[in-house]
């Protein structure tokens, strides 16, 4: 095969990747994205777009099973619904084909040749990529490692069988019977919770003490509070140490017991990792930062033209970063002045209710040394929330005690996902509580009780 | 018989390719272990490339020139032993050199790390260090500078650091007016004690006197090798009789500053040491001394310094020369003064008078060879060898040009002057 000289060349097309070969190809670098399976990566094609919309379904079935039990939504009646996961598993993989098919199409209108296969360096300039048809050599002056992550495996519980990562529980033939779910981490937590309200028996083992770890307590109560609603077992403080028969897994619970747990499928969702293995990274001279790639500010590996974007450098494994990353990337080779500067990631986990973190939380500023005010506005008092039946949870608002800059917003609720981009766009911005409680949230929405936290937060808020 | 491919090794600051600038070998060549195969050259340093093994060089991975990618191959040698060819993967573990040593006979049919080079020059700084680890980690409010990211991208774009931008917004958000402000008057816009960096420039031609001050100095100063020689001369006595003078002068008598003095003193000891009233034609390579002692006194004017000149102040009384003085002075200051009374000149006083500090180092009026410098008159406390009494003292800087005067007749020529001053009566025997 003929050799492929370029500018850009991308390993992986995932979140990070295809953003950095779209920007570079709008800013006419000559460009080559190499992937080895479908571009979107691990978000579009199993991870935050299937995901969300078996738990959309999930979400809708419980709903409908619930009028039908008159549980909720006054004034409706129906009988006995039914769920068939084959057809919902057709409208999901359609749903995730129609946005890979739309990443492609947007490549290629950006002048970006993709080159499907498993690309590998040979050296610091040059990558060999395994296609379909042969050995394609690809020289480049840049290269934009955009390999990703994958998931934990537990040496206990390796993956096979019914031992499945998060990737195979979106692919599952039938809804299992018995799940049981290792890790209560965001992962785990909106599988588990999907599954269940399709209808299995579902168990969770969670090491630590309380489930979402990495959230503040006030923030994960309402999940928790669900999690019992629904009839989903928590196992805290419980370690899983393999699987008996074959057909239970064995858990040492908090108290030092052994409980063993049938399971038909165990779904291990104990974190992700990057991908640091498979590209030729031992031929390279890349300095790490533990198990992640170093990147500065910029973005630049150790080696001079060799950068690095999205899970491979660093938490938070967000798309959005990845994509904030590939776009800084490529403007910077295409000689753009940038640099990393963002106030804010926020994270969402599509938990029932959802929650949505940007910023710092009142306990993050406080180790920061940050005397803080805050302020929040429960749902209960939200007239939008009460005509969606959904009155669990709040805005909680973080700003700083001496001149009101807000360093965080958070909420838990449901559908308070959306409320990330007003949290981001508050930070960014460089918002006082002031600024924040002064604009017109439009009624009857959701988003009224962020003026309202900021309001509360000042002490004088007006529907509380 | 096997194959050896040794790769260019990663040259130590974290560069993906380097140039070849020197082969050490060509193919035929017989290598030793560590016997230098080639050079090349990242933008730090030059770092040579040892042979990790023994061998024949069968073939060479570039021109010099050429920029090659760390870990592309560099030479391929022919070895006794397998070589490293068939390897599949070079090898990820870390062995120990005393290890692989061990096996030394046998060294080639392990895939072993290329060892890393030795670089030719100053060592290239580590790396590591001096950038942040990781993005994304949240970011501290700390002292970051709050902006909207538009204000962050203008601020890059235009090479601002915000971090020196005083923001006027709330919580002292800097808003896309301080940004405005900062480009248009620097780092001080806007601050509170109402300082402002003024970053105006104008521009004046160099013209006319200011032009021919700034030619000749600069001639002075490239052509001649100065020396300048500093001594303090007590004018207590001096002083006193020119108080004298100056009370018991006639009318028609010019006011004595001490310059007539002086001049007076420098006939006197021009008298005994005719090289120092001389002028030097340095592209000739000629002498010229002068039998008249013709003095120029630097003096400033409106338009800049001009140099009257008192023509043979040998053949002028002090009062004569303070009457020339102040005739020139008066002309110079109006613009009036002759061609005559501007040029000719053997020899040259600078004085800035009460303005005059404490040391000068003069700038020889070119082609003259020496230039008498007087500084201020200051009372200060001297030892008589009892007891510390106020005495009236003026500092004495002058340059002589080294190439024709020796430091050793200029000591003496300023020694002569400092004694003559001290002692008036002796300028006018």
């Amino acid at each position: 095969m003929k050799d492929i000289s370029c500018t850009v060349l991308i390993l992986g097309a995932g979140p990070g990747g295809y953003v950095a070969a779209i920007r570079a190809g709008q800013l006419g670098l000559d460009t080559v994205v190499v992937e080895a399976v479908k571009p979107g990566g691990t978000c579009l094609n199993v991870g935050c777009i299937p995901s969300k919309a078996l738990i959309h379904a999930a979400d809708e079935f419980l709903k409908i099973r619930e009028i039908a039990s008159g549980e909720r939504t006054p004034g409706i009646t129906l009988t006995s619904p039914a769920f068939d996961l084959a057809v919902c598993r057709d409208w999901k993989d359609g749903i995730v084909n129609r946005l890979t098919n739309g990443v492609a199409s947007l490549l290629k209108k950006a002048g970006v040749k993709t080159v499907q296969g498993w690309g590998r360096f040979r050296d610091g300039k040059t990558v060999e990529v395994e296609t379909g048809l042969g050995t394609q050599v690809i020289r480049a002056e840049h290269v934009i490692i955009a390999t990703g992550s994958e998931p934990v495996a537990l040496p206990s519980l390796p993956f096979g069988g019914r031992i499945v990562s998060s990737t195979e529980a979106l692919a599952l033939g039938a809804i299992p019977e018995r799940l049981v779910v290792i890790g209560a981490g965001y992962i785990g937590l909106e599988l588990g919770t999907a599954f269940c309200k399709l209808g299995s028996q579902v168990t969770m083992v969670e090491a630590t003490d309380r489930i979402l770890p990495l959230y503040d307590p006030e923030l994960t109560r309402p999940v928790a509070a669900r999690l019992r609603e629904l009839g989903i077992t928590v196992l805290l403080g419980a370690k899983a140490r393999g699987m008996a028969g074959g057909e239970a897994v064995i858990v040492e619970t908090a108290d030092g017991s052994e409980a063993r747990l049938p399971a038909d499928i165990v779904l291990v969702t104990a974190g992700r990792r990057p991908l640091t293995e498979g590209w030729g990274r031992e031929q390279l001279a890349l300095d790490m930062n533990g198990s992640f790639v170093a990147v500065d500010d910029r973005c630049r590996t150790s080696m001079r033209g060799i950068w690095a974007v999205g899970d491979i450098t660093g938490e938070p494994m967000l798309a959005h970063r990845a994509m904030a990353q590939g776009e800084m990337v490529a403007e910077i080779i295409a000689g753009g002045k940038r640099a990393w500067d963002k106030t804010a990631i926020p994270a969402v986990c599509f938990t029932d209710p959802e929650i949505v973190s940007a910023g710092l939380s009142p306990e993050q500023a406080r180790v920061a040394g940050i005397e803080v005010k805050t302020g929040q506005f429960p749902f209960q008092a939200n007239g939008r929330a009460m005509t969606t039946e959904s009155e669990v949870g709040f805005v909680r608002i973080v700003a700083r005690a001496d001149n009101h800059l807000v360093l965080g917003l958070q909420a838990v609720g449901a559908g308070v996902s959306e409320l990330s981009s007003p949290f981001a766009l508050a930070l960014e911005m460089g918002c006082r509580l002031e600024d924040v409680a002064a604009t017109i949230h439009a009624h009857p929405t959701l988003g009224e009780a962020i003026p309202e936290s900021a309001l509360r937060a000042l002490g004088h808020a007006l529907h509380i | 018989m096997g194959e050896y491919i040794i790769k260019l090794p990663d040259v130590g600051e974290g560069v993906a390719e380097a140039e070849l600038v020197e082969w050490n070998v060509v193919i035929g060549d017989v290598v030793k272990e560590d016997s230098i195969l080639a050079s090349v050259m990242t933008d730090k340093a030059a770092v040579e490339i040892p042979s990790p093994v023994e061998g024949t060089v069968l073939w060479l991975g570039g021109e010099v020139g050429e920029s090659l990618a760390v870990g592309s191959p560099l030479v391929r040698l022919e070895v006794s032993g397998e070589g490293n060819v068939s390897a599949a993967k070079p090898a990820t573990q870390s062995r120990k050199p005393a290890e692989a040593a061990t096996q030394a006979g046998d060294a080639q049919t392990a895939p072993e790390p290329i060892p890393r080079p030795k670089p030719a020059s100053p060592s290239p700084p580590a790396r590591a260090d001096t950038r942040p680890a990781v993005v994304g980690t949240p970011r501290r409010d700390g002292g970051k500078p709050l902006a909207s990211p538009a204000v962050r991208q203008r601020a890059r774009d235009a090479g601002i650091d915000l971090r020196q931008v005083r923001g006027s917004g709330p919580a002292g958000r800097i808003t896309h007016e301080d940004l405005d402000a900062f480009a248009e008057t620097g780092p001080l816009a806007g601050d509170a004690s109402g300082l402002r960096a003024n970053t105006s420039v104008r521009e004046i031609k160099v013209i006319g006197l200011r032009r021919r001050i700034a030619e000749k100095m600069a001639l002075s100063k490239s052509r001649i090798a100065h020396i300048t020689y500093v001594d303090e001369v007590d004018v207590t006595a001096l002083e006193e009789l020119r108080a004298q003078l100056n009370r018991q002068k006639l009318d028609n008598q010019p006011k004595l500053t001490v310059l007539p003095f002086l001049m007076r003193a420098m006939v006197k000891a021009i008298a005994e040491q005719p090289a120092i009233n001389a002028h030097f034609d340095d592209d000739a390579g000629v002498i010229y001394q002068h039998g008249g002692v013709h003095i120029g006194v630097a003096a400033q004017t409106p338009t800049g310094l001009v140099v009257p000149v008192v023509r043979h102040a040998e053949a002028r009384d002090v009062w004569n020369c303070g009457a020339e003085l102040n005739r020139l002075a008066d002309a110079a200051k109006a613009g009036t003064a002759s061609r005559d009374d501007l040029t000719g000149s053997t020899i040259t006083i600078t004085s800035l008078g009460a303005m005059g500090g404490l040391v000068t180092t003069p700038v020889i009026n070119h082609p003259e060879v020496a230039i008498v410098g007087v500084n201020k008159i200051q009372i200060r406390p001297m030892w008589d060898g009892s007891q510390f009494v106020p005495r009236k003292m003026m500092n004495l800087s002058s340059s002589f040009d080294h190439r024709v005067i020796d430091g050793w007749d200029a000591a003496v020529f300023v020694q002569r002057i400092k004694s003559l001053l001290e002692s008036p009566a002796m300028i006018f025997i």
